[in-house]
């Protein structure tokens, strides 16, 4: 069964790589990953869709709680949050099927953003088994190009974030007066 | 010293000396050139190994022999990469180790330039944290987050990767005296509530059993154990890792349990109906087969790392925290609860001693000896005689650390120094080599094998350089022991490349150093030829020969639950 696991880290360099290490070490398939930048520039969220074995979970949930860039894990697989995918699609239109695209497209919310003679850049969102619907049909008008962002969720309820507070270091404090790096 | 410019190499020495760093192992190259220039004329003392995996297994051994983080230093490329082996030693360990390398200049890193590795990738998954530096102005802070990372919570490895054109930059020093680390939490002080429903347990329970291991090492508890496990008299066992946090001595300890424990050890841990589980994470090498491990038991699990409990066996008390801060509490918790549940097990308990002092009896643990040839065994029971209890053993990987862990004693934490987790051969003699340099004034034995002694035998001139006293023990069965054991049980005595033959000639090769060493073939000169290496003041390499087939017993096949143990050739018991 696919989990979703919701996660807050540090935007730094490695982050993703020190995430995705703890699934690929144990043969885990990412089916799908967003990162991006939250409100907080200095963090990112991260969505992650993965095939884990149920006896695994909580064992691989843990583990990625403990890397020092982690500031939070949710398994949001079956809390109360909002799913979501966007998908971004190019099809190719006779002149015949132009208005039936259009309007088949509208049944599924999709907008069209781009309209050129050969074809529609269509947009959707919704959740992924709805997307996969939206795609078959449009597979029916003429060739397409798909890609999608994967899936992004957000919890129902904030979650409190507890971290780890300054730790003074006594050995290292020294009487001497601070400077600022020349550099 | 702060208020001059300083090169990051210079910073980065200068970080060290906050960190009370007395000395380092490391071998240098082009891209660490600065740092070994920085340090021609520093106070910090820097000892030259014969290959870098050595220089973080002496860090391993200096951090394991004092608690203190080791430190190690490697160059870019290849100097990065012999490091891999030692890191994931000591993250399998939880060993507090900081590691620096060097990297090519920032404006080379991704060219394919001369001696470049991407170190930074390739150690994530071999270290607890790691950094590349980008810029002198993060220099320090990183440094000494490093140390942080390292010491605290579940200790562990961090390297720090620092660039060419980082070490020369110019600037200050700005000292640091507050780590952040947001996602770094650490519970340590274990919940309140669980610690009583534990001691509420312990007293409940009518054949209880510690369980107790390197969590307790590391959490310097061994105090804390010894007192808990009086206060409660229950027995208990310590896991390879864990061997000296009870004084071998003493009568509530029964030895180590597992794949090679004693049969008093897995009978108790299978017999227990409370398992008491302090700084352990239940590896196959301790419970075998693991649905049929400790099947009576209810378990309380100690950990500082919340990964550790329920990863593979359930825990019944879970408890997060610093062991030793949570056995001083249990204790607490404990004595509040003596007066009415004093009385009430007595009777089981007192019934479940004499059970396991029973199986104590019906299988002891004793060294085979023999008049003609040197048995394995009889080599590890001298080396407990000179030892006393208090030497420092820092073993190798195979047979002979299996022996030197049922064999000898040891008073206290620290003094067993063994590759437990990874079990790298190559570990002994370079972790001899660092605890020696962390207890001059300690007795430090190298129990190496003729296969792992020859892993690491470059090291003989960083001892010989040093004029360091170890005493290496080679326990020659001219084999690769273990693997021949298997062959030998599994594999029909299909013997497949584990002969070691070609050994050198040890009176030349350490005269070739400059020390001394020898032979010794016959029982009868065991003993002197022992004395004789214990009472060199330098080095001394005694390469013993001895019986070439013997297997370590008793054994739990892979697979098997650990009261189904093979005891001696042939005669395997189940009950």
């Amino acid at each position: 069964m696919l989990q979703l696991i919701s996660l807050l880290v540090e935007n730094k360099p490695g982050s993703l790589m020190r995430v995705t290490g703890v699934l690929s070490a144990r043969g885990y398939n990412i089916e799908s990953l967003t990162v991006a930048r939250t409100l907080d520039p200095e963090l990112s969220r991260m969505s992650i869709v993965v095939d884990i074995d149920s006896s695994q979970r909580a064992q691989v949930i843990k583990q990625i709680n403990k890397l020092v860039n982690v500031l939070q894990v949710s398994d949001l697989t079956e809390g109360s949050a909002v799913r979501r995918e966007l998908v971004l699609l190019w099809v190719g239109t006779t002149q015949e099927n132009r208005v039936a695209v259009l309007k088949e497209a509208e049944i599924f919310g999709a907008k069209a953003i781009e309209s050129s003679v050969d074809g529609y850049a269509l947009e959707a969102t919704g959740d992924p088994e709805k997307l996969d619907a939206f795609v078959r049909v449009m597979q029916r008008y003429g060739e397409i190009e798909v890609t999608r962002s994967g899936l992004v969720s957000v919890p129902l309820e904030a979650k409190k974030l507890k971290l780890a507070p300054p730790v003074r270091k006594e050995h290292l404090e020294t009487d001497q007066e601070v400077l600022k790096t020349t550099e | 010293m702060s208020t001059n410019l300083m090169t990051g190499a210079q910073v980065v020495l200068e970080c060290l000396l906050r960190e009370k760093v007395e000395c380092f192992f490391g071998y240098p190259g082009g891209v660490t050139l600065p740092l070994y220039d920085a340090l021609y004329d520093h106070e910090i003392k820097h000892i030259l190994v014969r290959h870098e995996q050595n220089a973080c297994f002496a860090a391993e051994g200096y951090a394991r022999a004092t608690g203190k983080v080791g430190v190690c230093c490697a160059t870019s490329g290849p100097g990065a990469t012999n490091l891999v082996t030692a890191l994931v030693d000591s993250l399998m360990d939880s060993i507090p180790i900081v590691a620096i390398t060097g990297q090519v200049s920032t404006k080379l890193i991704g060219s394919d330039a001369f001696q470049e590795a991407d170190t930074f990738g390739i150690t994530r998954s071999c270290t607890k944290h790691n950094f590349l530096v980008k810029k002198l102005a993060e220099l320090p802070q990183i440094i000494h987050e490093a140390f942080h990372l390292a010491a605290t919570g579940r200790p562990g490895p961090v390297l720090v990767d620092i660039p060419k054109d980082v070490f020369q930059a110019q600037g200050h020093y700005t000292p640091v005296s507050t780590i952040h680390l947001p996602g770094y939490r650490l519970n340590t002080e274990g919940h309140a509530g669980q610690i009583r429903r534990a001691a509420q347990m312990i007293w409940e329970s009518e054949r209880p059993m510690v369980y107790a291991g390197g969590g307790i090492v590391a959490a310097n508890a061994a105090d804390d154990l010894r007192e808990f496990v009086e206060l409660i008299d229950a027995p208990s066992v310590c896991t390879l890792m864990g061997l000296g946090s009870m004084p071998s001595t003493h009568p509530n300890f029964i030895s180590m349990p597992g794949m090679h424990g004693s049969y008093a050890a897995n009978m108790a841990m299978t017999g227990t109906d409370l398992l008491i589980a302090l700084g352990v994470r239940f590896d196959d090498r301790v419970t075998g087969r693991l649905a049929a491990f400790a099947p009576h038991a209810r378990v309380i699990h100690v950990d500082i790392d919340p990964a550790e409990i329920g990863k593979n066996r359930a825990a019944d008390i879970p408890i997060v925290g610093d062991v030793k801060k949570v056995l001083e509490r249990l204790k607490e918790a404990v004595r509040e609860l003596a007066p009415e549940m004093k009385d009430k097990n007595a009777g089981a308990r007192k019934a479940w001693w004499g059970q396991v002092r029973a199986w104590k009896k019906e299988h002891p643990l004793e060294p085979e000896m023999s008049t003609d040839e040197i048995k394995p065994q009889h080599l590890i029971a001298e080396i407990d005689r000179l030892s006393g209890g208090e030497a420092i053993v820092a073993s190798d990987v195979g047979q002979h650390q299996m022996w030197g862990a049922q064999f000898i004693r040891f008073n206290h934490p620290r003094l067993w120094l063994n590759s437990g987790g990874l079990g790298s051969m190559g570990f002994g003699l370079p972790a001899a080599i660092g605890a020696q340099f962390a207890r001059p004034d300690k007795l430090v034995f190298a129990l190496v094998g003729d296969g792992g002694f020859q892993m690491s035998i470059p090291e003989l001139a960083t001892i010989a350089n040093h004029a360091l006293p170890v005493k290496i023990i080679v326990m020659n069965n001219g084999h690769l022991g273990m693997v021949r054991q298997w062959q030998e049980l599994f594999y029909n005595n299909r013997l497949s490349a584990v002969q070691l033959d070609s050994f050198p000639d040890p009176e030349k090769l350490a005269g070739a150093y400059g020390f001394r060493g020898r032979t010794v073939e016959s029982p009868r000169e065991l003993r002197g030829a022992l004395e004789a290496a214990v009472r060199e003041p330098g080095p001394y390499l005694l390469n013993v020969r001895v019986t070439p087939f013997e297997n370590v017993y008793p054994m739990v096949p892979a697979g098997g639950a650990i009261n189904e143990m093979v005891l001696g050739p042939v005669q395997p018991v189940a009950v």
